[in-house]
This record gives structure tokens, sequence and C-alpha cells, in this order.
């Protein structure tokens, strides 16, 4: 199970919690899994967020691994990252 | 195929730029360079007020005067629903993007568009302006962060609630947002500190200060297509943004950057672009539009002035053991401050277990910040580096050796959350260290100081294309506007790639209609991604001339590889077939499959910190308080310098804005709530005369991520200055400076108040 750590104010949206363990194998189970559990996080996951899986910053990577033994944060998008779809 | 990548090895040598001859020549285009035939001129009318509701606007008087063609209003753009999208180097909302482009029920600031006109001359435009009737309700206006936080403070948005608080406000503030990021127990921290340091900060709005003004030239035709040449630092970000607000296909709008005269970050939203296409749209004729320098000061986004609080804990043997701050910076008259950045920066160079940091986005009656360099991060870090190094001095420690006994290092678990990969900051100090610069003694009046930066850094999606030629050269296209050496850095890969001369590869940054989306330049991203980008293309340009070799050769995959621009035949080919360069496969494209070339489209990911070290010796006058600076030092962590001599332009360019930013910008208001300094005579920003050579140390850690190793670079350079300079400020007076700009008047003043014996 990979340790999944929510930094600044994505763990308002949770009640607190600030980490789980998850069995997501990428970012896209990832993201599923946390809207499920926590479906105030969903529209900020969909906005974008990025996500670091053991110390390597990913934004806009759905299909980026994570491994059992993870560990992930999920950040405020860094400035100037996204896609920068509209 | 055996494949390896040992060409000419033009990467890490300092190459000439292929825009170099149309730079110094003047053919170069920027963007007020373009014109088409028929052209209108396209001026905006301005709000006078710093705050006031649009009763009405009247625009019958201005249609009727002759050469007047078209004007606009906000009745030509439809509103927009609330949602925050991450576009330019910041998150934005449409519903304020269309409100800032065109005010619709407020005037937000002084010199917020409130209409706009296209004419067949300047002078008929600039008539016309006068001719437009505009009846405004003037509000009470509020420019101060820290004022516009109070309750009693004019609110400029009803329906803004501060987001980021439980439980939600029942009233609307000026306070957009509240984040917060946490680790460790900070209290608990403290309490094991033998040194406490606090202070409060204040730093002022700056400009970009690019040299080049926003300019635009819009062709909308019968059909809708729209053709639009512009200077930014992203066009497919223009084209997005321009659809978006004004109804349009995508696809139906072409948007060509210009060369650019700077951008900074500044360069990354729309002004004048949405308001050019709706003025051709209507007068059915091409419309070129050109900011002045008022309007750009006025118009166009600085970034945050703040107010920063910070409280850092140690122990006697100098290990930070606990971070504090608490951060409020300008927004703008819309939401969307640096301050995320600014909060996950503030400790970044450092190894701290406990780390608490609060940061506010606060609207008031000044333009949008738009990004700057390292949007947020100079301010936070100006304030934690001003404290670290009033540790140095109660401990009794050096600024360096300070800094590296709590460097952040590779395992180091971040401020913000994960743990680094390689990074380069205590090899920045190392080098500062050993240098002439750090060992030479100051006289009186004079003051050494030093101080860290941080940036992420980012990757993101990225389109380039490579082409063999007919005659074996090879067109390269990127899709980043190239501001700071792309199109070389770009070319050096490429033909380090393909194994042939950095000459025969010719770049050039394709329109929005030659390559898919590709993000914007900035971030620190383009040569990272960029790169990255270019390797994808020519993996496939080689991978294609070997399944071609293999055809002509009646070779197996494994009895082929490229090598030195070549692909060679191998084992039992060998003595069959001669190797064969790609001029020679250009020769027979047309026979063996078609022209040949490569298209990397990807999202770039992987981009590696970049942190570094800035020393900087300078004088201070006691009778003007004139600061000079004497001598200046830069050692940052690049991964690998592509072309070394860009690496260090960006360097010495961050350093000198960080030079302004610490010493003389400021936006200056009057109790009117109008700018008093639009201007470059009134805004002092440094010139090449006001600074010494800024010497460049180019460090190199790789960043294992990418293929060359590279990281961005063009971020961090602003970051170390202000700290740095203000520490320099302190050891040249003895007085510890809080508020930017230093100034002759503000260093001057302080030198008199302070208790006497000293000046």
């Amino acid at each position: 199970m990979a340790r999944v750590v929510l930094v600044g104010n994505l763990a308002q949206l949770t009640g607190g919690v600030a980490e789980l363990n998850l069995s997501a194998t990428s970012v896209k189970q990832l993201f599923q899994q946390l809207a499920e559990l926590h479906p105030a996080l969903e529209p900020h996951l969909a906005e974008g967020v990025a996500v670091a899986i053991d110390g390597q910053i990913f934004q806009d990577a759905l299909f980026q691994p994570i491994a059992p033994d993870s560990e992930v944060f999920l950040l405020p998008q860094i400035a100037g990252g996204a896609g920068g779809r509209i | 195929m055996a494949e390896t990548t040992n060409g000419h090895g033009y990467v890490g040598t300092r190459t000439i730029r292929p825009d170099g001859v149309d730079k110094v020549t003047g053919r170069a285009r920027f963007g007020a360079d373009f014109n088409l035939p028929g052209q209108l001129i396209g001026r905006v009318l301005r709000s006078p007020h710093p705050h006031a509701r649009i009763l009405s606007i009247d625009t019958s008087r201005a249609e009727a005067l002759p050469g007047v063609k078209a004007v606009i209003t906000r009745d030509d753009f439809a509103d927009q629903s609330s949602e925050f999208i991450p576009a330019g180097e910041m998150m934005m909302n449409y519903k304020d993007v269309v409100r800032n482009v065109m005010a619709r029920e407020k005037a937000l600031y002084e010199g917020h568009a409130v209409a706009a006109v296209a004419a067949t001359s300047t002078a008929v435009a600039r008539r016309a302006l006068k001719l437009i009737d505009v009846r405004y309700e003037v509000l009470p206006h509020v420019i101060d962060v820290v004022e516009a936080m109070r309750p009693d403070a004019p609110v400029l948005h009803d329906d803004l609630f501060t987001a980021g608080v439980e439980p939600r406000p029942d009233r609307p503030s000026n306070v957009a947002k509240r984040v917060e990021i946490t680790l460790g127990d900070v209290e608990a921290g403290f309490a094991k500190a033998d040194v406490i340091v606090e202070r409060e900060f204040k730093t002022a709005p700056v400009h970009q200060g690019y040299i080049e003004p926003h300019a635009a030239l819009a062709s909308v035709s019968e059909d809708g297509s729209t053709e639009l040449w512009c200077t930014t630092q992203g066009h497919f970000i223009v084209r997005a943004h321009c659809a978006r607000l004004l109804g349009l296909d995508i696809s139906k709008v072409r948007v060509t950057a210009s060369e650019i005269g700077g951008g900074f970050g500044g360069k990354t939203v729309v002004y004048l672009e949405p308001l050019a296409i709706a003025l051709s749209r209507k007068a059915k004729r091409p419309v070129k539009m050109v900011m002045s320098r008022e309007e750009v000061f006025k118009a166009s986004g600085p970034t945050s002035g703040a107010t920063v609080r910070v409280k850092m804990g140690a122990t006697k043997d100098g290990k930070f053991v606990a971070g504090f701050a608490e951060l409020k910076y300008q927004a703008g008259a819309f939401q969307g401050s640096p301050v995320q950045p600014g909060v996950m920066c503030a400790y970044a160079p450092y190894d701290i277990d406990n780390v608490k940091v609060i940061g506010y986005d606060v609207v008031s009656n000044r333009p949008k910040v738009a990004a700057y360099r390292a949007p947020g991060a100079p301010i936070s870090e100006f304030a934690v580096e001003s404290v670290v190094d009033e540790i140095a001095k109660k401990l009794g420690l050096d600024g360096v050796d300070l800094r590296m006994l709590n460097a952040a290092h590779e395992g180091t678990k971040a401020a913000y959350g994960p743990k680094f990969g390689p990074i380069g900051l205590e090899e920045t100090l190392n080098s500062i260290k050993k240098t002439e610069h750090w060992n030479t003694p100051l006289r009186k009046w004079q003051g050494r100081g030093v101080a860290s930066g941080f940036w992420f850094n980012i990757g993101g999606e990225t389109c380039a294309s490579l082409t063999v030629n007919e005659d074996g050269t090879v067109s390269l296209m990127a899709g980043t506007p190239d501001i700071g050496g792309l199109r070389a850095s770009l070319s050096m890969v490429a033909a380090d790639e393909l194994g042939i001369p950095y000459d025969k590869v010719r770049p050039i940054i394709g329109d929005t209609g030659s390559l898919g989306f590709t993000f914007l330049t900035g971030g620190s991203r383009s040569a990272f991604s960029g790169s990255m980008a270019i390797v994808e293309a020519a993996r496939q340009i080689k991978t294609e001339l070997c399944a071609r070799a293999c055809k002509l050769w009646d070779a197996k995959p494994d009895q082929v590889e490229f090598a030195n621009g070549h692909v060679r035949p191998l084992g039992a080919v060998a003595d069959k077939a001669k190797p064969m360069s790609i001029a020679d496969f250009a020769k027979i494209a047309g026979k063996t499959g078609g022209p040949i070339g490569g298209y990397g489209r990807i999202n770039a990911q992987g981009a590696g910190p970049s942190l570094g070290t800035h020393l900087v010796d300078l004088e201070v006058d006691p009778e003007t308080g004139r600061v000079t600076i004497l001598r200046y030092t830069v050692a940052q962590d690049a991964g690998r310098a592509l072309h070394p001599a860009y690496v260090e332009g960006q360097f010495q360019g961050g350093a000198v804005q960080g030079i302004g930013w610490a010493l003389n910008e400021e936006y200056v208001y009057g109790d009117d709530g109008k700018l008093q300094n639009a201007g470059f005579l009134d805004y002092r920003m440094p010139v090449a005369s006001d600074v010494p050579m800024i010497n460049a140390i180019v460090v190199e850690v790789a960043n294992p991520k990418h293929p060359y190793g590279v990281r961005g670079v063009g971020e961090t350079p602003i970051v170390p200055p202000l700290g740095a300079i203000a520490n320099a400020m302190e050891n040249a007076t003895g007085i510890r400076f809080t508020e930017l700009p230093m100034s002759p008047p503000r260093v001057l003043k302080a030198l008199r108040e302070r208790a006497p014996g000293r000046a």
C-alpha cells in the first residue's frame, strides 16, 4: 500500500485526514480512490494537483505508476505547472 | 538497431545564436513590427478611477466620428462562469479574466480597460476615446494589502468569500484565500531552540519591466478565421484565452509569436489580444494595438507587494529547529497572487523538521498581478534569508557556514512535503566560499551579504519537430517562444543527437497551426522540456533511417547502427554496404518512403529543482543614502548547462532584476489611488551603468530525469538578491532593513534615525 500524504489545504477537504494508505498503482487509480473516499476532493483533483511520487513531482500524469511501497504527496500545482489546457 | 548519440559534442559549448544576426541588424520582428495592408489602429479607454461602478457607457459620439470603424465595450464579451483553470504561470478564473480585459460592473484599478476603438489613424482613435461617455459612481478604494484585509476596508467583490477557512465566512472580504503548509510540530521545534529571531518585512510591488510593450495585430476574416501576431511567452495559451473569451473554435485561431523583448512572466496572460480580435471582427479589417509604457505600468501585471512575518529557531550549534512564516500577498484587483508558491518556497532551501507557513491572497485596487520570475518565491525567501543572517550573527557563524549546516540535500524532506532528489545547494555554497570575492577585505561603509534561493522548475506539454530537408540539412520547429536562447540550445541538442554540424540545423518557432499544444515559456521549462522533445524527434529519425538502411542492405535490425551522423552496416553486411549519412538518405528519401522527420510530443516530467547562492558587496553613501553594488557573484545549479553563456545570462539577468527589486523599484500610489510613477524615469530600474559585471559560477549536479541532466535555470536567480543585499546592508550599516526597496530616501532616513555614534 502506498503512503499518501495531502499537503496544505487539501486536508481541509477530508475532515482533517492528511495521511492515507491506498492500493493505487497509478495516479489515475489514486485519484479515483481518493474521490471515492473523500468526494469533496474530486473537483480539486480534476482542477489539477501535483503528485510527488518518491520525491519526483509529476503534473498531469494520470498513467504514472505508483509502487506498493511508494511515498506519495499531493501538492498544490506548482506555478507554471499543469498542461495549461483550457 | 544499435544507437549512439556521440555527435559533435555541441552541448556544453558556446555556439553562436542562430537568431543573433537578425537581432543585431534590426531585422528581428518584435510585436509592434508587424503590419498588414488596410490595418486600423486600436486604442483603449481606461478608467481614471481606482474603484468605481460603471453606470453607463455611451459610444455613439465616438462611432459617428469619421475614421472610426469599430468600438467595443463590455457588451462585446460574453460573461464567463466562475471556473479556475491552470493557465499561464498561475491559476486564473475566466470570470475574472473577462473582467480584467474589459471592465464590466466596476472599474477596479486606475487604467482598467473600459472601452476600445479601432480607427484609421492613431489621432482619430485618440479623438474617439474622448467622445466615449462613461458615467461612473466613484467608490472608496484600498491599495495597501494590510488595509485591504481590515474588516472595514472597501470590498472589491461582493461574491468573494475567503477560501481555505472553516467555517466559510458569512461576509465577503478582500481576502480571497488562506493557504497553509505544515511539517512536523513547529511549537515543539521552537521549544528546542536556543535562539529565536522574529521579524516583519514589507516588499513593494514591482513590474517585470520588459523593454518591449505589449503589442498585437489581429485579422479576422468574414468566415471567422482569425490570425493574430503578438509578443507573448506562450502563443498556444493566447490562442486558448482568445478562443474562450470570444467564443471561437480553437482551430479557427492561428497565433504567431513575434520575437520577444522580455517577458519574465508578465507576458503569460492576455490584455490587448482579445480586444484586437474583437475590434477586427467588428471592423472587418486588421487591427493593430500597442501599449504605451504608461499603459504597461498601469494595466499589465506587476508582481505582488507583501507583508511577511518570519520566526525561526535554532540550537546554539546552529541547527534550524523551527520555521514559521505568515505571508500576505497582494493579488491586485482579482484573486490569484503567487502566495501558494511563496508559501512552499519559503523554507525549501533548508533541512528543517518543523515548519509552518500560512499565506493570504488579498485583492486591492491595483492591476491584477502576473507571474514574475519564480512567482512568489523572492518575497518569502527574502524574509527567511534575512532572518537566517540574523541567526548567524547571534551565533557568531558566517552566513555560508550556517547555510551549509542546514542546507537541503538529496534525501532531505522538503518543507512542502516530498524528499528531494539530487540537488546542488551545498555545491553552490562551497563554490561561493572558494571565490576570491568571499575573501576580499572591505572598507568602511561597505558590506557583504549572502543568501540562497530555491525554485521548483517544471515540465509540461511540449511539441517540437525535426524535418530532414532535401540536402540533408535539418529544420527544427519549437512551440515555445525563444526568450533566453532556446533556439540555440535546441539546435545543439539536435545536432548532437543526429551527429550533424550545428549550422546545418535551422530553428524556428512554429505558430499554433504548425505544432500540437505546447505550454508557454515559463516556470523554467522551455530548454528542459524542449530538449526532451527534440531528443524524442531525433530518435524517431534515427529509427526511420536505420529501418530504411535495413531495406536497402537486406540487413536485419541488429546489423545496422546509427553513430556520428551515419547509419553503419554491422556484422555480415559490413563488407557489402557503405555507411550512409543523413544527407545520403535525404537524396533518396522519395525512393525509400518519402520525407524524413521526427515529431516529439511529450508531457515532460522530471524537472529538477534549481538552488543557488548569491554573494554581493555594496557600498552605502552616508550623505545621500545611495547604494552602489560593487561586486556580485552567482553560483547556481544548472544540472547541465546546454549553452553555458545563456545559463550565465540567466544568472546575470535574474541578479540584476533582484538588485532593482531590492534597491529601487516600487509602485508609488497617491492618496487618490493613482499610480504616480508610471514610466522608467520615475520607476527606477537598474541600467548597465548601475551594476558591475555579475560573476557567474555554473554548478552542475545532473538531473537524472533528463537525458542531458538539464535543470531549468531562469527563475532561481531572482530569488536570492533581495536577501543578499539586505544582509550586505546590515553588514555595511549595522541596520537591519526590513522594507523594500532600500532606496536612498529610506536608507538616509534609517541612518539618521539610528542611535548616535554610528553614522
